[in-house]
């Protein structure tokens, strides 16, 4: 008995703070547990079996994951998913760095454009996707009237397999943009103004500090929000849904349909439990891939001021 | 040897004239970049309360109207309250579960995050890298098991479902450790000397010592439970009572009738509750953003 309260500390007064600290934690640290560990337990279950959710599970194997790397279904959504990574986070992140250096100078209404990129951020997605989706619509819409002098006014943006990543992935960027703004200038104003200062001395010019200063004492910064941007950009679903809801949901033959949705779809339309779980895991395992490549590649290209990583 | 340096100087002078035209150049465009980045980013905005505005039969023509001839805001207004007579109950739904969540989440987050900041006791380490461990999780991961495990507790379409899962959080206990651990400890200690537990402890000197990142987590808690749409949609999508609002203007759209103007009215009331909070709170906000791309989420 002493041995085993001797675990919690040595004195009366150590333990009465062990117990307090326990209890301190125990609330959330068991409703993490049960909420998300149980779960993550069942995700590995679930796509085990042959389940729709109301007969009897049937074990069947690795089944589910066999049938994944069979069926076009998956492939296509994967991408899908790879097309609007592509797109979105290369376009993104130049994007939210030209908008990040040019708001790290001394400019007039600087807070001013700082809100106003940001405000995207806090608006629901449903929401905005949803002015966008009307912006889209062909002859009616504000950007079929904006390209009708060139004749494309009936353009329709969101039937077209061809063309329905484009209005997606300018809602994702559109609303992603103010995020990544922030991390960047974060970043740029922690960059030590003497360095610029010592190499205006030397006489490097605007392009010359950016290739040598900016962009390598940024660099961390630049890999924190390529990270960020692809496991956010892996689990694109609001705006499909709300893009392609009027038409066909996911786009004409899934030419929209990302892993989210498709994952929603097997289990919701399909009632296909075990099978979503498999996609579940795969979708798991691709994020964690791309990350440990990026922390791999980072080498190459991220500077740390210290030396250590 | 006077001549030499006149000529320098000249040339000196010539050259930071040059230099300043650049300047003022590259400030021109800059400025050009960035309103046109501006209109870009508020168009949407502008657009969603332009239709909102508009009578039917505007919405039909071409070329567009960018500012409605007669504004019938108000008559629009009444229309969505015609074909949603519940929106004002699918707001109040959507605040209540997002006090709920961020209150709870405070609560539990910050007692487990004072617990791991300032106790010793055995487990720690486990409990505390256990938790860090579910971070790495993305949340479509694990939603369908989710949906089951409420589906057990039968908690489907409920409030309970909506608000309880949503009240633990890894990474907040996480930024709020951090928190906490910047404040000098002496300073909980002479309140212990005076006799104070623990929890008074917490209450009276950490929490208040810690507002700023209290703040920041607390804006970014309420905007991301009030966006919320993928996990209401699964675990209460077909309950007309628990409805929040992202899923009733989603379901709004699934109507096909449903008219741009009223869409877009009810666009708008779904946004504006969190523009206000960010104008108010906008400090708080970037904060936010730069505390949570931190904790790598």
């Amino acid at each position: 008995m002493t041995a085993f309260l001797d675990l919690f500390g040595k004195t009366p007064l150590t333990r009465r703070r062990a117990y307090w600290g326990l209890a301190l934690v125990a609330p959330n640290v068991l409703g993490l547990l049960f909420f998300f560990g149980i779960p993550v337990v069942l995700a590995f279950r679930t796509s085990l079996l042959d389940w729709n959710g109301i007969r009897p599970p049937v074990e069947i194997g690795l089944g589910n994951f066999e049938h994944l790397l069979n069926d076009p279904a998956f492939w296509n959504a994967f991408g899908v998913t790879l097309k609007l990574l592509a797109v979105v986070i290369p376009i993104g992140m130049v994007l939210s760095l030209v908008v990040a250096l040019m708001l790290n100078r001394k400019l007039h209404g600087r807070s001013f454009f700082r809100v106003v990129y940001f405000l995207p951020v806090v608006t629901s997605t449903v929401a905005a996707t949803m002015a966008w989706t009307w912006m889209f619509q062909p002859r009616y819409g504000l950007i079929a009237n904006v390209l009708a002098p060139i004749g494309l006014q009936d353009l329709n943006w969101l039937t077209r397999p061809d063309l329905v990543l484009f209005p997606i992935a300018a809602v994702v960027i559109w609303q992603r943009l103010g995020f990544d703004m922030i991390l960047f200038l974060a970043g740029l104003q922690a960059i030590p103004r003497q360095l610029y200062d010592a190499a205006r001395m030397d006489g490097a010019d605007g392009i010359r500090m950016f290739r040598h200063i900016t962009l390598p004492l940024l660099s961390p910064t630049t890999f924190l929000v390529l990270i960020l941007q692809v496991i956010s950009a892996i689990q694109i679903f609001d705006q499909v849904y709300i893009m392609t809801a009027r038409t066909t949901r996911g786009g004409m033959n899934d030419s929209a349909t990302t892993l989210s949705l498709f994952l929603y779809e097997t289990a919701f339309t399909n009632s296909d439990l075990g099978y979503s779980a498999a996609i579940a895991l795969a979708m798991f395992a691709i994020t964690l891939l791309l990350t440990v490549a990026q922390i791999t590649l980072q080498r190459r290209w991220v500077y740390y001021e210290s030396g250590s990583e | 040897m006077s001549a030499t340096s006149r000529i320098d100087k000249s040339e000196v002078a010539e050259a930071g004239a040059l230099r300043d035209d650049l300047n003022t150049a590259w400030k021109l465009i800059t400025y050009v970049i960035l309103i046109t980045g501006a209109v870009v980013m508020a168009l949407p905005f502008f657009w969603m309360i332009s239709t909102a505005c508009k009578a039917p039969q505007e919405l039909n023509t071409l070329p567009v109207q960018w500012i409605p001839q007669n504004p019938v805001c108000l008559q629009n207004l009444a229309a969505l309250y015609e074909q949603s007579p519940n929106f004002n109950n699918y707001l109040l739904n959507s605040a209540f579960v997002t006090i709920a969540r961020t209150v709870g989440q405070l609560i539990t987050c910050s007692l487990a995050a004072y617990g791991f900041a300032r106790f010793r006791f055995p487990g720690k380490n486990i409990l505390f890298a256990m938790s860090l461990g579910l971070l790495m999780v993305p949340f479509q991961a694990i939603l369908i098991p989710e949906y089951l495990l409420l589906r057990q507790l039968d908690w489907l379409n409920t409030f309970a479902a909506l608000i309880v899962p949503g009240t633990f959080s890894a990474f907040a206990m996480f930024l709020l450790r951090q928190a906490f651990m910047q404040i000098p400890v002496e300073l909980e200690e002479s309140a212990m000397i005076d006799g104070a537990n623990p929890l008074q402890v917490l209450f009276r000197i950490t929490l208040p010592l810690s507002q700023a990142a209290l703040a920041a987590f607390a804006v970014i808690t309420v905007q991301a439970a009030w966006n919320d749409f993928l996990f209401p949609l699964v675990v209460a999508g077909t309950e007309p009572s628990v409805r929040v609002v992202t899923i009733v203007v989603a379901l709004l759209q699934g109507e096909r009738s449903t008219p741009w103007n009223l869409l877009m009215m009810g666009s708008f009331l779904a946004t504006v509750p969190m523009l206000i909070l960010f104008v108010i709170m906008q400090r708080h906000f970037v904060e936010g953003v730069s505390l949570s791309g931190l904790g790598g989420k």
